[in-house]
């Protein structure tokens, strides 16, 4: 028994110390840069600055002209439309799909469920935006974003939908409720803890979304951003201190999603994952 | 009757937007995209050109070989996924008190952004000021170019992939070790069986499912990764890194947008052909195991 203590007492030690050095000292790193004069920055050390440089963080926003601003408003829209369009969406096809589960659902649902495999073709998509007069517009890149993302969500919330038992719409009906209400007032809210899921993790995806908005959604107005990262290493060669500072502002977001939603956004994941 | 009742319930019109939206921004640009990869085309004309843009892809070395970069890194990065995951969600499901700190730190790398990971990446890679490059320098060991030596470059960028998406695939594995019976272990144990006999022969082939979603998952983002690599080298030294994805960005950057879409086809081939049989052979594997 006491081997047994003591081993696992080397497992923590050692656990904890290897995740250290791996995980979590690119981050440190990311930090410390972020605070250094852009002279220090540009050693790439890891070690404490000597000035600490907190005014990179201001300038960073200023920098072009407020881009960044910019960047999170757009981010912020296309994340937000993104994430209300499939929430509802998916949650009307999924609740047919999964209910009526005849031949031209099971049709549907196979065609729909192709897209967690194959990858889009981005050019045509492109050809095709330009002569319906949508491309580079927000509108395009949202039911983009949507498109992409649709056959997750169906798959979750089909998943998800089958441990709703049927008693309850049959009930609803007797009571005189329309499909419409029987779907918007007893199905949708039932759906309320796959959708925190969904949020999250189509949340995520999408703000971090880099080569979608560099192919649909080009323009100094449209950045995103992801696509400010992008934009410092041409701009900025050598201002890594102002790079780093960058990184760390985006990050923020998801660190605190992270810190409030840790065991959901992980249980999300796996959900999604075995589904399939 | 009833029956016919029920499905009066849910009107089908309720797929319509999930199934117009889908359709018209990514089915159709994918049945088109057979068409375009068949011309030399600038969006305004396309000029029929037969299997041209697939003979140009295939005899020129700078797109051939991008293919096999991207078998390998989908390989290569599912692989890692696979075996390093399950040794980390075996350890993470013991007696270890600081399980939930360590989960927690593998896991935030997913929400960072692909971006930000390749150029943090990148410096900390740098071939004489990098900090990897520091440490081994103060072991005595000579700097390595991590990413400007063409034989390491994309093994370099495997490993970094591997460092952000590893947690995804712990997490699904704690799950399916979570759900074993924890009586089969009291029965093993009874019997006389060691912790590695109990890991082989209980924990791996009860995992099958966890394993299969793994190994399907990471392949297919393999198979269409871009961003990591494209921030880390932008498909460099040479053509080194060049994978499927930055062909197609290059080549449509370059304006041979047929070319390009040639690419994209390709890599629809590629994934059509790699990820449909083996989902088909891991679920008979599956069964057979579980019988």
């Amino acid at each position: 028994m006491k081997k047994q203590k003591r081993l696992t007492l080397i497992g923590d030690i050692v656990g904890v110390l290897v995740t250290a050095v791996l995980f979590l000292i690119p981050f440190y790193f990311m930090f410390v840069q972020s605070i250094k004069s852009k002279k220090e920055a540009a050693r790439l050390s890891i070690s404490w600055p000597t000035e600490l440089h907190f005014e990179n963080y201001p300038e960073v926003f200023k920098f072009n002209n407020y881009q960044l601003v910019r960047a999170f408003r757009n981010s912020a829209v296309l994340t937000l439309f993104t994430v209300l369009g499939l929430l509802f969406t998916a949650a009307m096809a999924a609740y047919v799909i999964q209910r009526r589960r005849d031949k031209l659902m099971t049709f549907i649902q196979s065609v729909i469920m192709l897209g967690l495999m194959i990858p889009a073709a981005i050019l045509p998509t492109i050809h095709m935006l330009q002569s319906m007069h949508i491309y580079k517009s927000m509108f395009s890149m949202v039911m983009i974003e949507i498109a992409l993302q649709t056959p997750f969500a169906i798959m979750l919330y089909k998943g998800f939908m089958a441990s709703i038992p049927n008693e309850l719409e049959e009930a609803a009906r007797i009571d005189g409720c329309n499909r419409w209400g029987i779907f918007t007032k007893i199905i949708f809210p039932l759906l309320k803890p796959i959708q925190a899921t969904l949020i999250i993790l189509v949340g995520v995806q999408t703000f971090n979304d880099f080569t979608n908005p560099l192919y649909f959604l080009p323009g100094a107005d449209n950045v995103t951003v992801q696509q400010t990262l992008y934009n410092y290493r041409s701009q900025v060669q050598s201002s890594y201190n102002l790079l780093f500072a960058d990184i760390i502002i985006i990050t923020i977001p998801m660190l605190i999603l992270f810190l409030i939603f840790n065991k959901r956004i992980v249980a999300g994941m796996v959900a999604g994952a075995v589904k399939g | 009757m009833k029956t016919k009742n029920a499905k009066n319930m849910y009107p089908i019109w309720f797929v319509l937007p999930s199934v117009i939206i889908f359709g018209i921004f990514f089915l159709w640009p994918i049945l088109s995209s057979l068409y375009y990869s068949l011309t030399v085309w600038n969006f305004e004309t396309a000029k029929f050109t037969g299997l041209g843009n697939y003979k140009l892809f295939f005899s020129e070395h700078a797109m051939s070989s991008s293919v096999i970069h991207t078998l390998i890194y989908a390989f290569g990065t599912s692989g890692l996924k696979v075996v390093l995951a399950f040794f980390i969600a075996v350890f993470l499901t013991g007696k270890i008190r600081t399980k939930d700190f360590i989960r927690s730190a593998v896991f935030f790398p997913n929400l960072v952004s692909m971006v930000a990971v390749g150029l943090t990446f990148s410096f900390m890679m740098h071939p004489t000021r990098g900090l990897l490059n520091t440490v081994i320098t103060t072991l005595g060991g000579k700097p390595i170019d991590f990413l400007g030596d063409p034989k390491l470059a994309l093994l370099s960028i495997i490993l970094v992939d591997v460092w952000k998406g590893l947690s995804i695939s712990v997490v699904i594995y704690i799950a399916g070790i979570q759900s074993i019976d924890k009586t089969y272990y009291e029965a093993a144990a009874i019997d006389g069986a060691t912790g590695w006999q109990a890991l082989k022969n209980i924990t791996l082939p009860l995992l099958a499912p966890a394993q299969n979603s793994i190994i399907i998952l990471s392949l297919i983002g393999g198979l269409r990764s871009f961003e990591l690599i494209w921030t880390m080298t932008g498909g460099g030294p040479g053509f080194a890194t060049d994978v499927l994805a930055s062909v197609i960005y290059k080549q449509y950057a370059a304006g041979f947008y047929g070319l390009s879409t040639a690419g994209n086809v390709v890599m629809l081939v590629l994934i059509s052909i790699i990820a449909f049989p083996l989902q088909h052979f891991l679920n008979k594997r599956e069964e057979a195991i579980q019988g």
